[in-house]
């Protein structure tokens, strides 16, 4: 076999193992599907009275592609905390001393997390669709868009391989990487217009790649009233597109090397 | 015979901790090592450096004459490995863990799940070949580890503490799988702090203490450097053992051991039935109560206590956490004593 294909082949082995998973841990599937729901919901309802967006955009349209983008970059979490779970059960050195692919067990993973993700968004468009969110665009625009949502938790998910890799609780890899999410999904024009925000916090939110995401996400669907004047936020596909690349490239090669030299205690 | 696991001088540190401090060993293709030693001993340390799991800082290893740094690769194809803590994945069936660990080794489908229905029939758990691994017993779990680590039938198969935490009965039983292997012609390398288990199963012994080979041979060979027999009573009352613990003292060739609380007294002696008639006439009118006689060979929990001074199973004081006892690289290694 080339190296390639038993990549390809190991890691399609990995991910249908983490499938199974999903299939047989209900709490997986209800974290992916009802919390997401959730969101959908409170925001809608709780905070969308007191929050108005300018133009002639309901809050809504403005609020569904912030809630797509938040749940996949928390979705990603679910790659560090699962590698730390099967370094604790010595799972990782089982499959260290097998004559699989090397990156085989994280392009498993990964891939499972971003079918999770798929399904996690699914399900809140199908709420959004309920609570009137409507996508304006074209089928093209509209799949593109949400291919920039999953491609970016998908790198996401590489980082977060690191961190599952090295901090190898997974209970620690949840609280961490909760304290690092929150702000920068919040920190951000997801809930809210960036107008509102005081400088600083506004200097950082327009540079916040995960504003660019949901800035992509809402010009795709059709949901935008338009971006602040600022490079990152007037090309948010590519601006959004090059951080994805730039944390592929920096964490993919460390996590597989980590990964190699990793081993239970 | 050519050698399936040659290792030569090999060392690993951990921090300031060292590990392993040159041990050498080979083990012939198609027998039973047992490597033995106490918690921290670095056993565990040796089979993942033979496994490509760890890198050593010093020395060479060989598993089917293929170096474990150079042609890592190479190696994991002809190994299996079994660790101390089952690595099953606990929401697949037994099933789909014998298939998933199958495909990682590159077998056709249809070869892995013909093997795998194959290994669990062998291993008894045919039954339960469809439900998540979670629900299967500690015993289940294991017999399931090492069906996965027997799936593309290696060369070699490493297992480290098989038996630990198990109940007797579970313990037996693998005893039997085990042994099945070995007259299969499987070689394996087998750790584990039960004298009772090498001497079951093992060819040859090797016994390591902080990192260092302290005694190889046979089982027979190393009681041999033991030598004499053991004299041992067991008495009714606790105060008996040093009663009659003084009264045997002439008797004994070297350190008694005597343990009050299971009432027990073990005597090295030299000169067979003449002694034990001896000992029982100088017990005689002293009113210790002995419930149990016997005079046998040393058992491989004497050679332990002979050559490192402290007894095999002995727990280390210093794990603050029971399951992490027998880990390594832990904070333990090398304090044991």
């Amino acid at each position: 076999m080339t190296s390639l294909s038993m990549t390809v082949a190991d890691g399609l082995t990995i991910t249908r193992r983490n499938l199974i998973k999903v299939k047989r841990v209900p709490d997986l599937i209800v974290f992916a599907t009802l919390s997401p729901i959730m969101f959908v919901l409170l925001f809608r309802y709780v905070f969308g009275g007191a929050i108005n967006v300018p133009g002639d955009i309901s809050y809504a349209e403005f609020l569904l592609p912030g809630i797509f983008a938040q749940t996949v970059v928390f979705g990603s979490t679910i790659t560090g905390a699962s590698l730390a779970d099967d370094l604790q059960k010595g799972l990782i050195d089982r499959f260290r001393s097998l004559p699989m692919a090397h990156s085989a067990v994280l392009v498993g993973r990964t891939v499972a997390d971003l079918a999770l993700n798929a399904l996690s968004i699914a399900v809140m468009a199908l709420t959004g669709l309920a609570v009137g969110w409507r996508i304006h665009t074209s089928v093209g625009e509209a799949a593109l868009g949400f291919l920039v949502l999953l491609g970016f938790a998908y790198a996401v998910s590489w980082l977060m391989a690191l961190v599952g890799l090295i901090v190898r609780t997974p209970e620690v890899v949840n609280n961490a990487s909760f304290i690092v999410i929150f702000p920068i999904t919040f920190v951000a024009n997801t809930f809210v217009p960036l107008e509102t925000f005081p400088s600083v916090l506004r200097h950082f939110a327009e540079w916040n790649p995960v504003s660019s995401v949901v800035q992509a996400a809402r010009n795709l669907f059709g949901n935008s009233f338009g971006a602040p004047d600022v490079w990152s936020l007037q090309h948010p596909v590519l601006y959004a597109a090059l951080w994805g690349v730039a944390i592929l490239a920096v964490f993919v090669p460390l996590s597989v090397r980590t990964y190699r030299s990793t081993a239970s205690r | 015979m050519t050698d399936a696991i040659v290792v030569e001088g090999l060392v690993k540190r951990f921090g300031a901790t060292t590990a392993l401090d040159g041990v050498d060993l080979t083990v012939p293709e198609g027998s039973v090592l047992g490597l033995l030693g106490p918690n921290g001993a670095g056993k565990t340390t040796v089979v993942r450096i033979l496994t490509t799991l760890l890198r050593a800082d010093a020395g060479r290893a060989e598993v089917v004459g293929l170096d474990v740094v150079r042609d890592s690769d190479a190696v994991r194809a002809s190994i299996g490995l079994t660790g101390q803590y089952a690595a099953v994945d606990e929401y697949l069936t037994g099933f789909e863990n014998l298939e998933m660990v199958g495909r990682l080794y590159h077998l056709p489908k249809r070869d892995a799940r013909s093997r795998a229905d194959e290994l669990l029939a062998r291993f008894d758990l045919s039954d339960a070949a469809h439900r998540p691994a979670k629900t299967y017993s500690g015993g289940m779990r294991r017999r399931l580890d090492i069906a996965a680590s027997l799936i593309a039938r290696p060369r070699v198969l490493f297992l480290d503490e098989p038996t630990t935490g198990l109940d007797p009965r579970s313990r037996l039983g693998m005893w039997e799988f085990i042994a099945d292997l070995a007259d299969g012609g499987t070689t394996i390398l087998l750790t584990t702090q039960y004298l009772e288990e090498a001497d079951r199963l093992a060819d040859r012994m090797v016994v390591i203490d902080h990192g260092r080979v302290i005694a190889r041979g046979t089982g027979d060979e190393l009681k041999a450097q033991v030598g004499g027999q053991r004299l041992e009573f067991t008495f009714g009352r606790s105060v008996d053992v040093a009663e009659a613990a003084d009264r045997l003292r002439h008797l004994t060739v070297d350190q008694p051991r005597a343990d009050e609380q299971t009432r027990r007294l073990s005597l090295p002696v030299r000169g067979g039935t003449e002694v034990l008639a001896e000992a029982l006439r100088r017990l005689e009118g002293s009113g210790v109560d002995v419930l149990d006689v016997g005079l046998r060979r040393p058992d491989l929990d004497d050679v332990f206590l002979t050559l490192t001074g402290h007894a095999a199973e002995q727990d280390d004081d210093s794990s603050p956490d029971p399951s992490l006892a027998g880990r390594e690289p832990a904070a333990t290694t090398g304090s044991t004593r």
